[in-house]
Formats: structure tokens, C-alpha cells, sequence
């Protein structure tokens, strides 16, 4: 009697289990617009190039949306979505390519660009600084200017020989 | 007396960069320069060009069967792109599929269906709709298109059966006497 009280037991609390558990399932809430939106906004299909996925108006981009409701709903992660995109339809569906191959020149050639533009105007800079400095210092340092402007300046030749006449 | 031309500090503003510097300069810009001119003229070579060597593939179709060079080998194979989003696709699915009927018997003519960035479910919407029978498979990763330099769908190759392109379509055929126009005159005697 004990042993069929058990097997009744057993039986009834799988059976609840089952019930809730699909139950639950059952329950899973329908991802929003805003759930799909959010990894959405970071494809863009090659049908209408520049435009991200949640603002575009295709049939394409509609089917793609709904796409990624069900794999949010299949219980998938945004990283995993998003691979699913780029083995169908390639890396070119990413908004910012991942790094790897030659996407890395991306990542790399502005800020070496930006280097070495900065470094290119640090050493102009200083080319240009530095000849104006010396120009303003080189007449005190060569020769002392009264001597020679005086020397050479007619008029205060002639008034220095009417002063010596008197 | 100071000598301006030759004080320290006008030798260090003339000093110009290291060798070693320059030459890794020049040849990371050239580097640059030849990758963005490959990637300008790969844009603006356009499709396949009938008379050239077409683009080997493997499609793997919705049903997981494998198409690839030894399947296409001696045959005429008609490569189709299109999407159930097209709307010119749906005006030529009709007459595909009557040419694929037409053909089939003859067993050395292949059509080929590739689904071009399209969903799996869609796809399969569309094959149903339009009841067709011939192999059609998604593009995986957009590879077989970029291979082809497709602008769009729908566009159709015809290969002949010495593995050169005969044929190109860059818009929906009109009729099935249209296809059967493109075929025939691969098919020998």
C-alpha cells in the first residue's frame, strides 16, 4: 500500500512539474520592439546600405527584424544573434567591423594618422618659431646700428660739417 | 662673433627624421594607397562579364544537398539570385520553374536558386508559393554574390558546359521563350 502511495506521489509531482514547466514556457513574453530594436540598430542590411536596421522601412528589413524576435525569443544573446547575421550574410551587416584580417586598418590608420599629423605640426611649428627669434636678435649681437646708420646718412654728415664751420 | 647658420639649435630644427622613419612612412602610405585603389576598382568592374571565367561556389541548399564545380561539370547550369522580398523575382519564379520542367529530363542543364540575403523561413515561403522543385540554397555570408559582383536581385548566369559565362540577365526575364532563348543555343545538336 505504502509502495503505490509512493508511485502515485511520484507520478503527481512529475505530472506538476510538466504542467509548470510548459506553463512557463507558454508565459515566455513576446520580445518588444524596443528588445529587437536595440540589437537591430547595430545591423544594417545590404539592401539599403547606411540605414540601420530599426529604422528601415523595407520588406527585407521588416523579415530581418522579425528574425531577431525569434531568435530573442529562442533564447539567443545579442552576441549570439548578431554571429548568426554574420554567418548568413557576412561581416558587412555589423555596424562597426569586428576586428580582425584587414578591418584592423580601420581601427589603426586614423589614430596613427592623427600621431603623426601632430607630430608633423610640432616640428613645423618650432621650424617657424625659431628664425623670427634669431632675426630679432641678430642686429645686437653683429654690429651696433647707430655707428653704422649715422656713418652713412648724408644729411647728418652735412649738418656735422655746418657745426664744425661755426 | 656668433654664426648664426651654424648654432645647435638650428641644427636640430633641420634635422629631419630618421631613415628608417621615412622609408616606414612611404611604405605604409603606399600600402594604403594600393588597397584603397583595389577596393575602387573592384567596385567599379561591375557583374561577371559574359565570355569570362565565372566564379566557382558551393551552394548548400535548403535541404542540405551540396552543388559545386564536379555537380556543374559538363552541364549548362542557369544560376538564379533572388529574394522573397523582390517583387521582379516573382514575375520570372513562374517561368523559371517551367524551364527547370522542360530541362530537367534532358539531365545536362542545372538551375540553381541562391537566395540572396533573405530569411530561412521566407525563402521557404517562397519556394512553396511558387512550387519550385529546382535546388535553391541561402548565400551564405553574401559570399557566392560578392563572388559574382551581383548589384541586386534578380540576376541570372548561364555557364555553358565548358565552364565559361554565356549569359547574363540583370533584371527578370519576361517569358519562358526568353530562357529557353538563353539555353538553347548551349545545348548543342
Amino acid at each position: 500500500m505504502t509502495v503505490i502511495k509512493a508511485l502515485f506521489a511520484i507520478v503527481l509531482t512529475l505530472l506538476t512539474g510538466l504542467f509548470v514547466a510548459g506553463a512557463v514556457s507558454a508565459q515566455q513574453p513576446t520580445p518588444s520592439d524596443d528588445q529587437v530594436n536595440a540589437i537591430a540598430k547595430q545591423l544594417y542590411c545590404p539592401v539599403c546600405e547606411n540605414i540601420p536596421l530599426d529604422v528601415c522601412p523595407t520588406t527585407a528589413c521588416a523579415q530581418w527584424r522579425e528574425l531577431i524576435r525569434q531568435k530573442l525569443a529562442d533564447g539567443l544573446t545579442e552576441q549570439q544573434i548578431k554571429d548568426y547575421f554574420v554567418q548568413q550574410y557576412g561581416d558587412r551587416v555589423l555596424g562597426t567591423p569586428p576586428p580582425r584580417g584587414i578591418n584592423w586598418l580601420v581601427y589603426l590608420v586614423p589614430p596613427v594618422a592623427i600621431l603623426a599629423g601632430a607630430y608633423v605640426l610640432f616640428r613645423a611649428f618650432r621650424s617657424w618659431k625659431r628664425p623670427i627669434q634669431q632675426a630679432d636678435l641678430e642686429p645686437s649681437i653683429l654690429e651696433p646700428p647707430a655707428e653704422k646708420d649715422t656713418a652713412q646718412d648724408e644729411y647728418i654728415h652735412r649738418i656735422e660739417e655746418e657745426l664744425r664751420k661755426r | 662673433m656668433n654664426d648664426i647658420s651654424t648654432s645647435p639649435i638650428e641644427e636640430s630644427s633641420q634635422r629631419a627624421l630618421p631613415r628608417w622613419g621615412r622609408i616606414l612612412a612611404w611604405v605604409a602610405l603606399f600600402a594604403l594607397l594600393v588597397i584603397v585603389a583595389r577596393a575602387l576598382l573592384q567596385k567599379q568592374q561591375g557583374p561577371v562579364a559574359v565570355g569570362q571565367k565565372p566564379p566557382s561556389f558551393t551552394l548548400t541548399t535548403f535541404d542540405g544537398k551540396s552543388y559545386g564545380p564536379a555537380e556543374m561539370a559538363g552541364k549548362v547550369v542557369l544560376v538564379n539570385f533572388w529574394a522573397s522580398w523582390c517583387k521582379p523575382c516573382e514575375q520570372e519564379a513562374a517561368d523559371l520553374e517551367a524551364a527547370w520542367r522542360y530541362y530537367q529530363p534532358r539531365g545536362d542543364v542545372l538551375f540553381l536558386g541562391i537566395a540572396w540575403t533573405d530569411t530561412e523561413k521566407a525563402s521557404l515561403g517562397y519556394i512553396a508559393r511558387f512550387d519550385i522543385t529546382y535546388p535553391n540554397g541561402p548565400d551564405l555570408g553574401t559570399s557566392i554574390s560578392q563572388a559574382y559582383r551581383t548589384t541586386g536581385v534578380p540576376e541570372t548566369y548561364v555557364i555553358d558546359k565548358n565552364g565559361n559565362l554565356a549569359y547574363v540577365k540583370l533584371s527578370p526575364f519576361t517569358s519562358l521563350s526568353e530562357i529557353k532563348a538563353a539555353i538553347d543555343p548551349l545545348l548543342g545538336p
